[in-house]
């Protein structure tokens, strides 16, 4: 059974459509990602299904639940963290999941049980009496997620969780999200890094200006897009010679910085003998190789017409920080 | 748990939270308790000699007159201190943080006025004992310090809607800030820190027609003269007027703010 169903999902504003009839199932138990770059339409498809706005036309269900009519059933079952972590600055971690208990309908003792539990989860009981304004980047996320869990929610959804954290936060995250799904938690994660839809997600759903231009697993998106390329730089002769003498072995893309020789090969790594033989017999000496796979930057590129990480990195400069 | 009891739980937690959120932001609790003070002992210290004016009220102080004008400031600012801090939670997100709860939206508001409400009871605590340590006597004795006490509380929860409605509609910090000269000329058309009778016009006609004018009425008299039934039950009805308008506004505030998110 799916735990979330949208049918022809729209949200405008004013005359802005921001969300342009959108389809999309999740699965009981997957992780879904949904990945745009900012201003795509992420966020408010979220916010609808989390029933914090409501849909201008189309219909979707939570667990059942549809969302306009149902809401508090809906608010029952799904557990939210937002984008930018919905975090009192004067209150203590403990004091914010109790009060996340509380508002959950949890008995208060059973609440703080729960939030010692999830506290010790998150790797935060030591800081469970600071108060948040004190927490990093990383430590604010962590407690955001622990909050969400506080009900043991069927489905949680994820609006860009490790957006700004550094590595090492960004990691902890993933490895709390895998382990929430290996627990049956269905995960609707939205995000604008490519790698952490790729790391995470048992499906993608590509959104771009308020539509959804792809869906599928990782995988099957990128095998859409073609099959990995053989990549050449050559320590001397030419690029068109080594064209020349690759084009039967594969499909030619057009070479990069004009020394990078790219050759698409169907059968992957098993074809790179064929194509160094070709080239050593040829007398064409090669400085390096590499073998690239589709990554779904080309998947977003396919679809879109640009990379998606540039334009979020574009965006992110654009956006102005709050100090 | 039944659903009601469950509710009054959602309720008191976010009332406490609010109170502890005034008390952990100076600049919250600054308006409540230390402007109402400093203005009260600089009137008192200054215009005492106003209760010699021929049409001033028979009063044993100007302190005693007073008090009654400084828990209406003070309840006036806790109630827009409250829409700040709701202001506040809205611009932060944390409201979404409520509003994605499994619990009735209103009351995540009745939980800011119940904060506003203590912040109130707070208030007229702090200024009876100041009057009381500085020798200001309660006419009516403890059925009259109650009447004050159970007004304040009353009516820092009825501004607290107004606040709370003000905040939810526009969701900005700065905006609700921005209402605090207002608040302050509303109270000076009231007979909050001067008598109706001794204003001059148009400001006497606005005093008498101001709500505040009832309520400050209704907890200043058992102090300087005895409980007035007609004045007690003209402060209730302001009051509840003034909680129906705020709860009615609140309630629109809030369908329009789910509206556009």
């Amino acid at each position: 059974m799916p735990a979330i169903v949208v049918e022809g999902l729209e949200r405008a504003f004013d005359e802005v459509l921001a969300v342009q009839g959108i389809d999309l199932a999740v699965q009981e138990g997957e992780i879904y990602g949904f990945l745009g770059p900012n201003g795509a339409g992420k966020t408010t498809t979220v916010r609808m299904l989390t029933t914090l706005l409501l849909p201008t036309g189309g219909q979707a269900t939570v667990a059942g639940h549809d969302v306009v009519k149902e809401a508090r059933a809906v608010r029952g079952t799904i557990g939210v963290a937002l984008q930018e972590a919905a975090l009192d600055p004067l209150m203590t971690g403990r004091e914010l999941i109790r009060l996340q208990a509380t508002l959950q309908g949890i008995p208060t003792e059973e609440g703080k049980r729960r939030a010692d539990d999830l506290l010790e989860r998150v790797d935060l009981s030591a800081a469970a009496d600071r108060r948040v304004g004190g927490y990093s980047g990383g430590m604010q996320r962590r407690l955001d997620l622990a909050a969400a869990l506080v009900h043991e929610p069927r489905v949680l959804f994820l609006d860009e969780p490790t957006t700004g954290l550094d590595p090492v936060s960004r990691k902890t995250i993933w490895e709390e999200v895998r382990a929430l799904n290996d627990e049956g938690t269905t995960v609707f994660l939205t995000t604008q890094y490519l790698e952490e839809a790729d790391q995470l997600a048992d499906n993608v759903g590509i959104i771009d200006s308020g539509r959804i231009v792809a869906e599928g697993t990782p995988e099957s998106l990128k095998a859409e897009i073609g099959h990995p390329h053989v990549q050449l730089t050559l320590a001397e002769g030419s690029v068109a010679q080594a064209e020349a003498i690759c084009a039967p072995l594969g499909r030619l893309l057009p070479p990069k910085d004009g020394k990078k020789v790219l050759v698409e090969v169907e059968n992957g790594a098993a074809d790179i003998p064929r194509v160094v033989r070709a080239l050593d017999e040829a007398g064409v000496a090669v400085e390096s190789l590499e073998l690239v796979r589709p990554t779904l930057d080309d998947v977003f590129v396919e679809k879109t017409g640009y990379h998606l990480e540039e334009e979020s990195e574009e965006s992110a400069e654009k956006e102005p920080v709050e100090a | 748990m039944t659903g009601l009891a469950t509710n009054l739980r959602v309720v008191r937690a976010l009332g406490m939270r609010s109170i502890r959120q005034t008390f952990r932001r100076p600049q919250l609790m600054a308006p409540i308790v230390v402007f109402p003070t400093l203005l009260l002992a600089i009137q008192t210290g200054g215009a005492g000699a106003a209760i010699h004016l021929p049409g001033f009220p028979p009063v044993q102080s100007f302190l005693q007159f007073m008090l009654a004008g400084a828990m209406m400031q003070s309840l006036m600012l806790a109630g827009n201190s409250g829409g700040i801090a709701l202001a506040v939670d809205i611009e932060m997100g944390f409201t979404d943080r409520l509003f994605s709860s499994p619990i009735p939206r209103f009351a995540i508001v009745l939980g800011r006025l119940a904060g506003t409400a203590a912040l109130g009871l707070f208030s007229a605590l702090w200024f009876l004992a100041i009057g009381l340590i500085f020798g200001a006597e309660i006419v009516s004795g403890v059925p009259g310090a109650l009447i004050a006490i159970v007004l304040v509380t009353a009516c820092a929860l009825a501004v607290g809607g107004i606040g709370a409605a003000i905040a939810l509609r526009t969701g900005s910090a700065s905006v609700v800030q921005g209402l605090f000269p207002l608040v302050l000329v509303v109270l000076f058309l009231s007979s909050a820190f001067f008598p109706e009778s001794l204003m001059i016009q148009p400001a006497q006609a606005i005093a008498e027609y101001n709500p505040l004018s009832l309520v400050v009425n209704g907890i200043r008299n058992p102090m300087i003269s005895g409980i007035n039934a007609s004045d007690l039950i003209d402060a209730v009805l302001a009051i509840a007027g003034i909680v129906v308008l705020g709860l009615v506004l609140s309630a629109r505030a809030l369908r329009h703010r789910l509206r556009v998110g």
